[in-house]
Parts: structure tokens; C-alpha cells; sequence
């Protein structure tokens, strides 16, 4: 549909065939002090002028682009093939709405029918939908799902510490006036420890995977458990560390969701970013969400549509699970283009080179005086070091001096992890990055210890 | 729209037969008609309670999903399996291979309180204006 602005003939024939003078005509209802009230507006800057005033000011920020970023906790720095940007910024796709009419939409709908497919293979599942906005939310869609499997019946919810403390406090918000007691295990430090939690009043158990510290583990033992009490297991995956580890479906993942921001969408300031969202079949039906499915047309050939829409609220309010109805569509086409570039043996090589290069990392890292690596846990690509200054110093220190963006701070969400820094290597840190951040931290030693003197 | 003159019906198109000592239910051929193809019937577990009137499962066709009301209060007996892999047997044969859910009434006297065939058949025409 081409964009063409009125004509002041147009908006004349307009205001005639509706009965009225003039369009401030149209504003009779509104009171006259609130009418056309005084703005304390600047003047209207020419294009030339407003790039000029925009660029100074995204010329105040810095990106990962700009400095060595080690900094995970949710959000990754991954590689962005030209590929993704190339196909996602097609007009069909950047600037469609919603496109979901199987009449007009076959392209999109394909595109998120194969993303689903692809989400399936990747973390073996048996269904996924189109998407949700983030992990987070991912995450509290898929408490909500469990519970309406036990139709309500079953109000407790068994939480793991190390699941991303934002993705607790979503799940929190998201599950108000449920009346769902949510149980975190607080002394345990792996997985197992939950087991003594469950019992036959709990609806689930969520575990992230690797966890918030960079932790993986065989969650095989904690499955069964979850299982024997007839609770169902949510995952919260990372999609990148499933080129290389263990899909949940195959040790028992009842749900599995996570963040897809890093197959092709970048950092972006937090966002667009990108849950998915994957189950068993039997739990389809609990699921929110959009759903493309594949059928025939009335000629017998091969069509898309969305599909399962008695699920959603605008069919059957009441008893829809969630009122989400929306997907990120953009977002989960840049991931699906991701997954298409990369290929299963693509994703492997991107998941060898974060674990290779953390391993590297947290070895050089560890041999510095006064660091030390948290326990001997297996990690994918992020690692716990302790310091011997606190964290934001350090970092305060390898931004200002060396340009490096440092780790997070573990203080900031569990009191007896002070002083412990996050740090996370990805494809995109060259061996001259960590080694320059090794060198960085012991030269902060030598000033702090020279400073002492 | 057919009838089963066994049955006694509900305003909410559900029927309802004595079966020895058990209520058995499920929904008018009137309604399965206006549902149009059935592809899922969500049912409750053996052992629920409802009272009269309450929901105890959802129909859902390509159309639209609709709640199911119990037009007898009791305790869940059994529940027709069949219909987890084959829902269109409420279309095919909505009084016999198409029942739902077999109840024990709690107020087995609430079965005179409902519609017989003749009642029912009226009520639909009167509500098809």
C-alpha cells in the first residue's frame, strides 16, 4: 500500500462530507484551556541539524564494538553474521506488522514455521512457539503453563538460586495473585539440592542451564526426582551452549525456554530480545503464545497459518493461560537466519570457541595473585573468580585505563558472593583480549600494592 | 436435529441418561452441529466433583471453544478415552459413541428437574428465533 500524504483538497472534500468548517472544528469537545495549551518546544531543527544533535549524543556512549567486552549475565556479545541483517531488513519483513494472514503472509510464516522446527531440534523438544519477548518472560509463561497442566490444582513452585536472578523477579511479577507459594532452594549450590524440596504439591522446578555462574551439570538425577513427584522440569537454556551440550529434551526437560538474543540479534541496549519457548506435545495446549503450523491449501499444496488459536484469550478469554498475543516475529527471523547460516556444525565450532577461549580465560586468570576460580564445576562460557579488590573497582579501573569492559558483580544479587566477579568469554574475544585483561589485572595488583606502600 | 427420547437435556445443550446406578453425558447433536468439526475435548480426571452447573471440560472446534456444564452434580465415574484420538465421534454420534463423562449424581431427583426430548426440541427452535 503506497503512503501518500492529504492534499489540503482532500482534507477539504473530507471536512464537507463530514459537516464541518475546519478541523480545530473537530476539537469542540475538548475544554479550551486544555485545547491548544502552550509547549515549551524548541524549534523544529532541519534534518541536517537533528543528525547533527543525534550523533553527538550516541557519540557520548560506547559500545562492545568499541571496547573488549567481558561481560555476560544474561546478555551476550555474540557474532552477527552480515547475512542475518541482510534478509531481516528486507521491507517485507522490517516493516510489516503483525503479517500473520496466510492469504499474504506464506514468507514470514514459513520463516517462523522453521524457526520452531530449528528450536525443536536444538533443545529436543517436540513443539515450540513463535516466540515470547525474552527469556525472562519465557520463564514465567512457562510456570504459568505448568501450573494449568495440574489445572491450578497444584500451587507451590520449586525455583533454583542460580536461575538469573532478573528472570526470579519476572517470574515473581508475572505469577502475582496466582496464590503460588514460589520456593527458592537457598543453601544448596547445585542442582540436586532441590530434590528435597519436592513434593506432590508442587507444579514445577526451574533450573537454568549452564546456570547463572556458567555452571553445567547432569540433570538426569534431578529429572527423575521432578518426575516421580509428577512436577514438571523447566529449563532455562542458553541456545548458544546447546551447540555443545546435551539437549534438555533428551535428559528430561519437560519445558525448555531462554534467551535467543545471542543467534543474531546483538545487545542492543536489552533489547528487542527474544524468548523461545519449547515443549512436549501433550502440553500444547497449555501453551501461550502464536503458533504456526503447516497444512494444505484446497489444491493440495503445501500452505502455513497459525494454528491452535483456541488457545489464546480472544477465542476463549477465561481460560487462555497467558494474555500474551504477540511474538517478537523480527527477532526470531534474525535467529532462524542465524541458525540456518551457522548449521548444526556451525553452532558446534561458535560453542567449541566460547568454551575453549573461557577455559584459557579462567586458567590465566586464576594463576593471578590474589584471584582464585570458584569451585571445579564444569563451565561453558562464563566463570566465577574471586578478587582481591572489590568488583566495581576493578572495573572502574579496566574501563578507565584499558578500555576493557570487565565482569559482573556477583555482590549485587548474593551477599556471599562479594567480592566475586562473573566473567564471561565469548567468539568474540581474540587471545590479545584476554591476555591484555590478564596482563590489566595484574597491573592493578602492582598499583594497588604500590599505593599501599 | 436428532434426539435421544432416553435423554434429558440441559439449557446449555448437554444431555444427561440414567445408565443403571450412573449418570452418562455429553452434548446435543444440535450442538455438535452448530460447533461444527470437533478437534479436542478437554476433559476433567475420575474422582473430580462438580456441582450442578459447573464447567467440567471445554469442546473445542475449528470455530470456537466452549465450555462443557455437568447438568447433574456429582463425582466423575469415567471419562470416554476415545475421544482423546478421535473427537469427532461427539459429531458422528453425539448420544452413544460421542458420551463424555459418566457421573454418580449426587441429587440423582435433579435428572426430572432437566428437559425431556419434546421440552428441548421446543427450547431450540424458540432460541433459534
Amino acid at each position: 500500500m503506497p503512503y501518500i500524504s492529504h492534499s489540503n483538497k482532500d482534507r477539504d472534500a473530507m471536512l464537507a462530507a463530514i459537516g464541518v468548517r475546519s478541523i480545530r472544528d473537530l476539537f469542540k469537545d475538548v475544554p479550551a484551556y486544555a485545547r491548544f495549551p502552550e509547549l515549551a518546544l524548541p524549534f523544529a531543527l532541519s534534518e541536517m541539524e537533528a543528525r547533527w544533535e543525534l550523533q553527538a549524543l550516541a557519540g557520548a556512549d560506547f559500545t562492545a564494538a568499541d571496547f573488549a567486552c567481558f561481560l555476560g549475565a544474561g546478555a551476550y556479545h555474540h557474532f552477527v553474521p552480515a547475512v542475518v541483517d541482510a534478509v531481516i531488513s528486507r521491507g517485507e519483513f522490517y516493516t510489516a506488522y503483525t503479517p500473520y494472514q496466510p492469504e499474504i503472509s506464506q514468507g514470514t510464516l514459513q520463516a517462523i514455521f522453521e524457526y520452531q522446527s530449528m528450536i525443536c531440534a536444538l533443545t529436543g523438544m517436540e513443539v515450540s512457539n513463535a516466540s515470547h519477548y525474552d527469556g525472562a518472560t519465557a520463564t514465567a509463561e512457562a510456570v504459568i503453563t505448568a501450573v494449568n497442566v495440574h489445572r491450578l490444582k497444584r500451587r507451590k513452585i520449586v525455583i533454583s538460586p542460580w536461575v538469573h536472578p532478573e528472570y526470579r523477579a519476572v517470574v515473581r511479577t508475572y505469577t502475582q495473585g496466582m496464590g503460588l507459594t514460589i520456593v527458592e532452594n537457598g543453601g544448596s549450590q547445585n542442582n540436586n539440592g532441590l530434590t528435597d524440596l519436592l513434593d506432590d504439591g508442587t507444579a514445577c522446578v526451574i533450573v537454568q542451564y549452564p546456570d547463572f555462574l556458567g555452571r553445567f551439570e547432569d540433570l538426569g538425577v534431578l529429572a527423575e526426582a521432578v518426575h516421580a513427584v509428577r512436577a514438571l522440569l523447566i529449563v532455562v537454556a542458553n541456545p548458544i551452549a546447546l551447540g555443545l551440550l546435551k539437549p534438555p529434551g533428551e535428559f528430561g526437560a519437560d519445558i525448555v525456554v531462554g534467551e535467543g538474543q545471542g543467534m543474531g540479534a546483538g545487545l542492543n541496549f536489552g533489547g528487542p530480545y527474544l524468548g523461545f519457548f519449547a515443549t512436549r506435545k501433550k502440553y500444547v495446549r497449555k501453551m501461550a503464545g502464536r503458533v504456526v503450523g503447516q497444512t494444505v491449501d484446497t489444491e493440495g499444496n503445501r500452505g502455513f497459518v497459525l494454528t491452535l488459536s483456541t488457545r489464546e484469550q480472544h477465542i476463549r478469554r477465561e481460560r487462555a493461560t497467558s494474555n500474551i498475543c504477540t511474538n517478537q516475529g523480527l527477532v526470531a527471523l534474525a535467529a532462524a537466519v542465524y541458525m540456518v547460516a551457522l548449521g548444526k556444525t556451525g553452532l558446534r565450532r561458535v560453542a567449541e570457541l566460547n568454551y575453549h577461549k573461557a577455559h584459557y580465560a579462567q586458567r590465566r586468570i586464576a594463576g593471578i595473585d590474589g584471584y582464585s576460580a570458584l569451585d571445579d564445576k564444569p563451565f561453558f562460557n562464563e566463570f566465577v573468580v574471586r578478587c582481591p579488590q572489590p568488583v566495581k573497582e576493578i572495573n572502574d579501573y579496566l574501563l578507565d585505563e584499558w578500555g576493557i569492559i570487565g565482569g559482573y558483580d556477583l555482590g549485587r544479587d548474593y551477599p556471599h558472593l562479594k567480592d566475586h566477579m562473573l566473567v564471561c568469554v565469548t567468539e568474540m574475544n581474540p587471545r590479545e583480549d584476554i591476555d591484555t585483561l590478564v596482563e590489566a589485572l595484574g597491573e592493578m595488583n602492582n598499583e594497588t600494592m604500590s599505593n599501599e606502600q | 436435529m436428532k434426539l435421544d427420547p432416553e435423554a434429558r437435556y440441559a439449557k446449555t445443550h448437554e444431555w444427561a441418561r440414567w445408565d443403571g446406578e450412573e449418570i452418562v453425558c455429553g452434548i446435543s447433536d444440535h450442538a455438535q452441529e452448530s460447533l461444527s468439526d470437533i478437534v479436542y475435548v478437554e476433559l476433567p480426571e475420575v474422582g473430580d466433583t462438580f456441582a450442578k452447573g459447573d464447567a467440567f471440560g471445554v469442546v473445542e472446534s475449528v470455530k470456537a471453544a466452549s465450555d462443557l456444564y455437568v447438568p447433574m452434580g456429582g463425582e466423575i465415574i469415567a471419562i470416554n478415552e476415545d475421544l482423546e484420538d478421535t473427537p469427532e465421534l461427539v459429531n458422528q454420534d453425539p448420544y452413544d459413541e460421542g458420551w463424555m463423562i459418566r457421573l454418580a449424581p449426587s441429587d440423582p431427583v435433579g435428572f426430572d428437574d432437566l428437559m425431556d426430548a419434546d421440552d428441548y426440541e421446543a427450547f431450540v427452535a424458540e432460541e433459534e428465533g
